[in-house]
């Protein structure tokens, strides 16, 4: 090694390099960082040693330590899982119209629903549960099939008009085009408008009258307040599925729309399933 | 006062330290330069006794603080000063403060900054000298170094000497009585946040949280390197308040000043130079200042950076002078506007200082000389600070006094906004929440106001709608409630309608409102 140069103006040694006469000094770090920076050193090799680290052309390296990310996740969701299974069990074996005498359960229920709900139903029902044209609203106080929480519980189990459940929700209104000459439609039709006070031809209500009761009151009932047996609409109120101008009215009786929704029970499970119902039924409209 | 064998004896049989000052400015170290330690010699006097009373008093409400018992009934704890970060409350004595009321910690941060500026503007950096943990501590870790391993000369022999038995006993008992202090000072500190008893319990049967320990660990290490360690590094290198307060300082602001128109020209053998009838000031450069100073730096250098105006280096000086026979107050407190006015008296025209201009025959200070006294502290500038302090603290009193103990945010449903019902009226949800920051249970009435159509209803509830509900709301805490509100919108004109909630402790008077908008609904 060759003899060191001091620099005659700080008395610091140079490192013996030089640019255009200007010499560069060289004042070492303090040895407190030099040993950190060893120190982080010996650490990347410990952990790339312990940790995943080293890319290669399948994959990197595993790691001594067995951690993987994905591990992490399952271990984090089954423990979010136990800490769940108590009320989860408790929501099974409780009757879905006691699960809101629990506070606790109701609450726990309510949440657990929401998010599926965000899921499985937003997509026809919209994330606020506010529906869209022929899709029903279930935050109002109308419902086609019953709006009581087991009733709830049982239209999302079976579903409605779902053809691979046995049980499920089904009723279809006949086409009365093909049946009923077009100015008896058209009557029934003021008729149906009148039951809701709606603005309508009333020198159609004769035959209008007559026409309802022969045809539509089996399910409608007299007094057009529906059947949630049969899943007949209330005609007499103020929420219209399919809309309720005159012509509307006079299209859904010549060739009626039927709504249909799947069954859930298999898919989701008894508890996600009385979860969702006793969601849906605090929206505001649960009877 | 023993006479050591090192240090020379000046004129009159004074003790002569040789002594050094490692922070010396004309000879400043290298930047990555080993500290040279500094071995502070004990001083006495007024000072030094003011400042026992106030590590006294700072350590006290420091350790103490916690173990305060202050009755708030059943539902809050008893705790006087408990910053309660897991329930999110902060208790002060009769104050209970909520997250949202924040804003009275910026006011405490606003007086805390104007203080500062009131402080530094009149009496220095006191905040430094006396009443700064980084200043106790150090204080407190030198009392046990000197208990352990003797004054400035034994500890200089003791660091000298090779490592013996007793030496490592000194050490080692000295180091380890730091590490207690330290222990009890972060131990000190987690009582702040927790039921100091039930605390002390979990940590000594080691039930506490992991967090407890952790901090106790860091503030244990921070104490003991800060403290014992680094000392006087932490505030010439790490500190930035020197700079701070450095440029708050004025020329009437109070500072440890060396009052050279009186001290020089110094001389060390004072008989022999007035035998030979030379012109000599009071400073008898016996270095008693530099020894005493826990910073290391030569006071008669004048004011610096790393003077943290401790004052020790007064009653070392006033001691000497006091032997003397000559007038204390060679170093002083003083305002740099009457060190000027002085040093212009005892100037010759040539710019050299003649001690004999500012002395009466008898060695009495003349009576031209301007003494600061503590009326340098009222001028204007101290005075408006003052008056902007206490305006921002008489106005927190009185929000803190007045400030609602009943609070009411509501959020309208968003999706759906409205939803229309068979019957053709309109319902709106609300989560109405209702703080009740009082520790006990009220009993909460929540009314609609101007809106004469809408009735109130909770939902699932089969009551008929109204416009007034009770509510329990628990001590302390803050209920969310959903609401539904129905209305005919017949009544009802264009797309929105606004009125207020208003919630009114059914036992008192206190009230709060919120407006609110109810949607009319129907164009969706």
């Amino acid at each position: 090694m060759s003899e060191k140069e001091i620099d005659s103006v700080t008395n610091v040694e140079t490192t013996g390099h030089e640019w255009d006469g200007i010499k560069e000094l060289n004042n070492p770090l303090p040895r407190w960082w030099v040993w950190v920076f060893y120190a982080t050193i010996v650490f990347a090799i410990g952990y790339s040693i312990y940790y995943p680290a080293i890319p290669l052309i399948e994959g990197a390296t595993k790691g001594v330590g067995g951690y993987s990310s994905r591990l992490e996740l399952q271990q984090t969701m089954a423990e979010v899982e136990a800490g769940r299974a108590d009320l989860l069990e408790e929501i099974r074996t409780t009757d879905v119209t006691e699960i809101q005498d629990n506070p606790e359960l109701a609450r726990f229920a309510s949440a657990g629903g929401a998010s599926a709900f965000k899921v499985y139903c937003s997509q026809c029902h919209g994330s606020g549960a506010q529906g869209a044209a022929g899709y029903p609203n279930l935050n109002d106080d109308d419902w086609l099939w019953g709006g009581s929480v087991d009733q709830i519980a049982y239209t999302i189990r079976h579903g409605v008009r779902y053809d691979e459940d046995m049980d499920t929700r089904y009723s279809e209104m006949p086409a009365f085009g093909e049946i009923l000459p077009r100015e008896e439609v058209l009557a029934v039709a003021h008729y149906v408008r009148s039951l809701s006070g709606l603005d309508h031809d009333g020198t159609a209500m004769e035959t209008g009258t007559r026409v309802y009761m022969e045809n539509c009151s089996a399910c409608h009932g007299d007094n057009g307040l529906g059947n949630t047996d049969l899943g007949a609409p209330n005609l007499a109120d103020a929420l219209w599925l399919y809309g309720s101008s005159h012509q509307e009215l006079v299209s859904q009786i010549n060739n009626p729309k039927h709504g249909a929704m799947p069954a859930w029970g298999e898919r989701l499970g008894d508890a996600l399933v009385k979860q969702l119902a006793v969601y849906v039924h605090g929206l505001g409209g649960g009877e | 006062m023993t006479t050591v064998d090192q240090n020379g004896k000046a004129g009159g049989g004074l003790e002569q330290f040789d002594v050094e000052p490692v922070n010396r400015r004309d000879r400043q170290q290298p930047l990555y330069a080993a500290r040279k330690k500094i071995h502070p010699k004990r001083a006495e006097g007024s000072f030094r006794r003011f400042k026992w009373l106030v590590m006294l008093i700072t350590l006290g409400i420091y350790y103490v603080t916690p173990w305060i018992r202050w009755d708030r009934g059943e539902f809050a704890p008893d705790q006087a000063v408990l910053l309660d970060l897991y329930n999110r409350r902060f208790y002060f004595f009769w104050v209970e403060i909520w997250p949202q009321e924040f804003y009275y910690v910026a006011g405490l941060l606003l007086m805390a900054a104007l203080g500062l500026f009131l402080v530094t503007s009149s009496v220095g950096r006191a905040w430094c000298g006396y009443t700064c943990p980084q200043t106790v501590w150090v204080d407190l870790f030198l009392v046990v170094e000197r208990f352990i391993e003797g004054d400035r000369n034994k500890r200089i022999r003791l660091d000298k000497a090779p490592m013996s038995a007793s030496k490592l006993a000194k050490r080692v008992s000295k180091h380890a009585i730091w590490l207690l202090i330290a222990v009890a000072t972060g131990g000190a500190w987690i009582f702040y946040f927790a039921d100091a008893p039930s605390l002390l319990m979990d940590v000594v049967t080691g039930t506490a949280p992991t967090v407890a320990y952790g901090t106790i660990a860091v503030l244990t290490f921070t104490t003991y390197s800060l403290g014992g360690l680094m000392r006087e590094q932490v505030c010439t290198y790490m500190c930035p308040w020197p700079r701070i307060q450095a440029a708050m300082l004025d020329e009437h602001s109070l500072t440890v000043t060396y009052n050279a128109w009186r001290g020089e020209p110094r001389s060390r053998h004072q008989k022999r130079e007035q035998a030979a009838g030379t012109v000599i000031g009071d400073c008898v450069d016996c270095n008693a200042c530099v020894a005493v100073c826990p910073m290391g730096i030569d006071i008669r250098d004048g004011q610096q950076l790393e003077c943290i105006t401790c004052a020790l280096c007064i009653d070392a000086c006033d001691d000497i002078m006091q032997r003397l026979d000559r007038p204390k107050g060679l170093i002083s407190y003083s305002t740099l506007a009457s060190y000027d006015h002085n040093m212009r008296l005892a100037q010759l025209a040539d710019g050299t200082v003649d001690p004999g201009r500012v002395h009466t025959p008898e060695g009495g200070i003349a009576p031209e000389v301007q003494h600061t006294t503590l009326r340098s502290i009222l001028r204007p500038r101290t005075i408006i600070y003052f008056i902007i302090w206490s305006l921002i603290g008489v106005a927190m009193l009185v929000m803190l006094a007045t400030r609602d103990r009943l609070e009411l945010n509501v959020l309208h449903d968003r999706n759906p906004v409205s939803v229309t019902l068979s019957d053709g009226t309109v319902r709106n949800g609300y989560t109405v929440k209702i703080l009740n920051m009082m520790p006990e249970k009220r009993t909460i009435l929540l009314t609609i106001e101007d809106f004469p159509e809408g009735a109130m209803l909770m939902p699932l509830e089969k009551d008929e709608p109204r416009q007034a509900i009770f509510l329990d709301v628990d001590p302390d805490s803050l209920r969310a409630q959903k609401i539904f509100v129905i209305a005919d919108p017949g009544g009802l004109e264009g797309q929105q309608t606004p009125f207020r909630f208003r919630v009114r402790d059914s036992a008192g008077s206190e009230r709060a409102e919120y407006d609110a908008i109810f949607d009319n609904g129907g164009t969706q």
